[in-house]
């Protein structure tokens, strides 16, 4: 039986800004890409009209996400929402991670 | 069918299938797979990520608490990245579609990451691209590394093609069916050279890029005469190459019957052909090959080949296990030639700039006596069993001969006190490599038991090439007038003191030579054991008045390609075949 598109493929999104001066760098991208990887929905990350797979470290490095930089974290599937929710915190943790 | 030319550094001619050996530190060449083998090439690349993975976790539990956060880092990058599924699924789609190696396939896609990185405007972004080369290598490795292992247990007769052979990897080696080597890299002296012409199998050197040129499985002919490589010869060039090799397996049957005879020239002058050999096993060689005994003993084995420092008794079981072959017979150890590679370099605070006037040889074990008097003390105790000599390489000065001889003069008083059976008179002999102890080679005459000349530095040094660049190995000459100047110079010294004098470079199995280095004066030639039949067959059909004629007029020549052509001449006069 096919899932019915209201309970598994919800989608959401968030645009968050990266305002830490190293950007997205390695360690936070990892936290990133290890976050996303704990939900069962597929994660996209748009950076303008690019996007690319929020699951994999290489994607999301590519990116190259310096600070000023908008990103769109888009979710879909049963747990799109809470997805969104948690890796928006991680960006916000690290804009706020004092560099050392 | 392709034909390339490079440097033949071991007689004889192979038609087999290649095996290429990518190194993880050059760049991959673009090679692809046969359709039928993208499947087990995905696998290969399966397998490489997962070894890598287990890897760098056994490295991470192993040495969590060693290090700080930053390199701890740097270990969940290159899990971050080995774990990544989509990078895998970029390289498994080059592999399935385009038909690429794994390697290739791997160097393209982390490459293009890395550049990707590199060219951020951001530096903590763009310095990351060095952690995605390091990825890339780690990977590499575990393929290559993999390759390597399968020339342990080959099934099929292989010719071996590489960028260049490190002993580590010639170690490894599967003796009895690797039948050929083609190589980038390398000179008439590389370690290729030498382990080529001890396997007594062809090699062809300094190809420039057999390595691009060369697909696993496609057939090759590797002629270590002429010193070309054919890549996917055509059918006539293969009949013609059968009947080549053909000639020479007769030629090696004409040589059988000399290994017997002795090394004699036509009006009854004895030479003493010895061998120089690496490992102990090659001694029993030596003996088949008709070789009166060993002149060179190296020694540096012992120190790549395992992972610790050799202890006394390595040393000592290596030095009777060839003692106990040659018996009687004279055994000439040389003392560690070590440096300009792993074993000096991994020690060294920082890499040197220059390493072949480094700290290497006899200066490293000066500074190291530990390791030397282990060696030495090792070396005395053999002496006790067998006709052992002695020998100090790469020597400078009459100041370095001497501390060497304190050093064994202390070792042997040790052994004294201790009741160890040693031969006291053991003799004590240099190495004449560098153009300083040949010119005050009167001097150190005068303090020891014999001389051998070791061309392959000697030449370096004098002509100032590095003998394994393969973009002036073209220069490195033996013939060079200042080499040949100098060889007889070090000869006249060693008559003048009565002392024993042999040459034990490359040049010793070099035919176009034989003839000149008896003419000035040698009575002892030491080398590459496949060589001794053919150097004593030329050694019985010249008489020692027509080698000084031959010595003189060389002497007197202006070029090394004048010098050449008059060897070659000669040697052509001597025998009938092509070399």
């Amino acid at each position: 039986m096919q899932p019915s598109p209201t309970q598994d493929c919800n989608t959401a999104e968030r645009t968050v800004e990266i305002r830490n001066p190293e950007g997205l760098h390695m360690r936070p991208a990892m936290q990133f890409v290890d976050c996303a990887n704990l939900y069962r929905s597929k994660v996209t990350v748009w950076k303008d009209s690019q996007s690319v797979d929020g699951k994999s470290i290489m994607q999301v490095t590519t990116l190259i996400a310096i600070q000023g930089t908008q990103l769109t974290i888009r979710a879909s599937g049963p747990d799109a929402e809470a997805a969104v929710a948690a890796l928006a915190e991680v960006i916000e943790s690290v804009n706020n991670e004092t560099s050392d | 069918m392709e034909i390339i030319k490079g440097i033949g550094v071991s007689p004889g001619v192979v038609i087999c299938s290649a095996v290429v050996l990518d190194a993880e530190d050059y760049r991959i060449p673009h090679r692809t797979v046969p359709p039928g083998e993208t499947r087990a090439e995905v696998q290969r690349l399966r397998k490489a990520f997962l070894d890598a993975t287990q890897e760098v976790s056994n490295l991470q539990v192993a040495q969590a608490e060693l290090w700080d956060s930053k390199i701890k880092d740097i270990f969940a990058v290159h899990l971050h990245f080995l774990r990544d599924r989509s990078l895998r699924r970029q390289i498994t789609d080059l592999i399935t579609k385009e038909k690429y190696s794994a390697e290739y396939a791997v160097s393209v896609i982390l490459k293009n990451v890395a550049r990707h990185f590199s060219q951020a405007p951001d530096v903590y972004i763009s310095e990351r691209a060095s952690d995605i080369y390091d990825i890339e290598r780690r990977l590499l490795r575990h393929l290559i590394g993999e390759r390597r292992e399968d020339l342990r247990h080959l099934a099929d007769s292989v010719v071996v093609v590489a960028h260049d052979l490190t002993p580590t990897e010639t170690a490894g080696f599967d003796q009895s069916h690797i039948k050929g080597i083609a190589t980038d890299a390398g000179g008439r002296t590389s370690h290729t050279a030498i382990v080529a012409r001890s396997l007594g199998i062809p090699a062809v050197v300094a190809l420039g890029d057999v390595t691009e040129l060369v697909n696993p499985g496609d057939t090759i002919i590797v002629d270590g005469n002429r010193g070309t490589v054919v890549v996917n010869p055509d059918q006539t060039t293969v009949e013609e190459y059968e009947k080549f090799a053909a000639a020479i397996i007769e030629h090696g049957h004409e040589l059988d019957e000399v290994v017997r005879l002795p090394a004699v020239t036509t009006d009854g002058v004895d030479i003493a052909l010895l061998g120089n050999i690496e490992f102990p096993y090659e001694a029993e060689m030596v003996l088949s090959k008709g070789g009166d005994g060993v002149g060179l003993y190296r020694t540096e084995f012992l120190y790549l080949a395992a992972a610790a420092e050799p202890t006394e008794e390595d040393h000592f079981r290596a030095y009777m296990d060839t003692i106990r072959t040659v018996e009687d017979r004279p055994i000439t150890i040389r003392t560690m030639d070590l440096g300009a590679d792993k074993f000096t370099q991994e020690k060294a605070p920082v890499p040197e700039r220059n390493p072949f006037l480094g700290l290497r040889s006899i200066r490293y074990c000066l500074q190291n006596l530990s390791i030397f008097k282990t060696q030495i003390r090792a070396i005395l105790r053999a002496s006790a069993h067998g006709n052992v000599k002695i020998m100090f390489p790469l020597i400078t000065s009459l100041m370095e001969l001497r501390q060497a001889k304190w050093v064994l003069a202390d070792v042997k008083e040790d052994l004294e006190e201790q009741q160890i059976a040693f031969d006291e008179n053991i003799p004590v002999g240099i190495m004449i490599e560098t153009p300083a102890a040949a010119l005050i080679a009167e001097e150190l005459a005068d303090e020891v038991d014999f001389f051998s000349i070791g061309t392959n530095d000697l030449i370096q040094y004098t002509l100032a090439v590095d003998r394994v660049n393969e973009r002036v190995a073209s220069l490195y000459s033996p013939a060079h007038p200042a080499v040949l100047n100098l060889v007889n110079q070090v000869v006249k010294a060693a008559n003048r003191a009565k002392i024993e004098v042999s040459l034990c470079g490359e040049m010793a199995s070099e035919p176009e030579y034989t003839a000149l280095l008896l003419g000035m004066g040698f009575k002892t030639l030491s080398l590459a054991l496949p060589m001794i039949p053919e150097i004593k067959k030329i050694i019985r059909s010249v008489s020692i008045s027509d080698c000084h004629r031959l010595a003189r007029k060389a002497l007197s020549l202006d070029t090394d390609t004048q010098i050449i052509s008059l060897l070659r001449q000669e040697l052509h006069k001597i025998l009938k075949i092509e070399y």
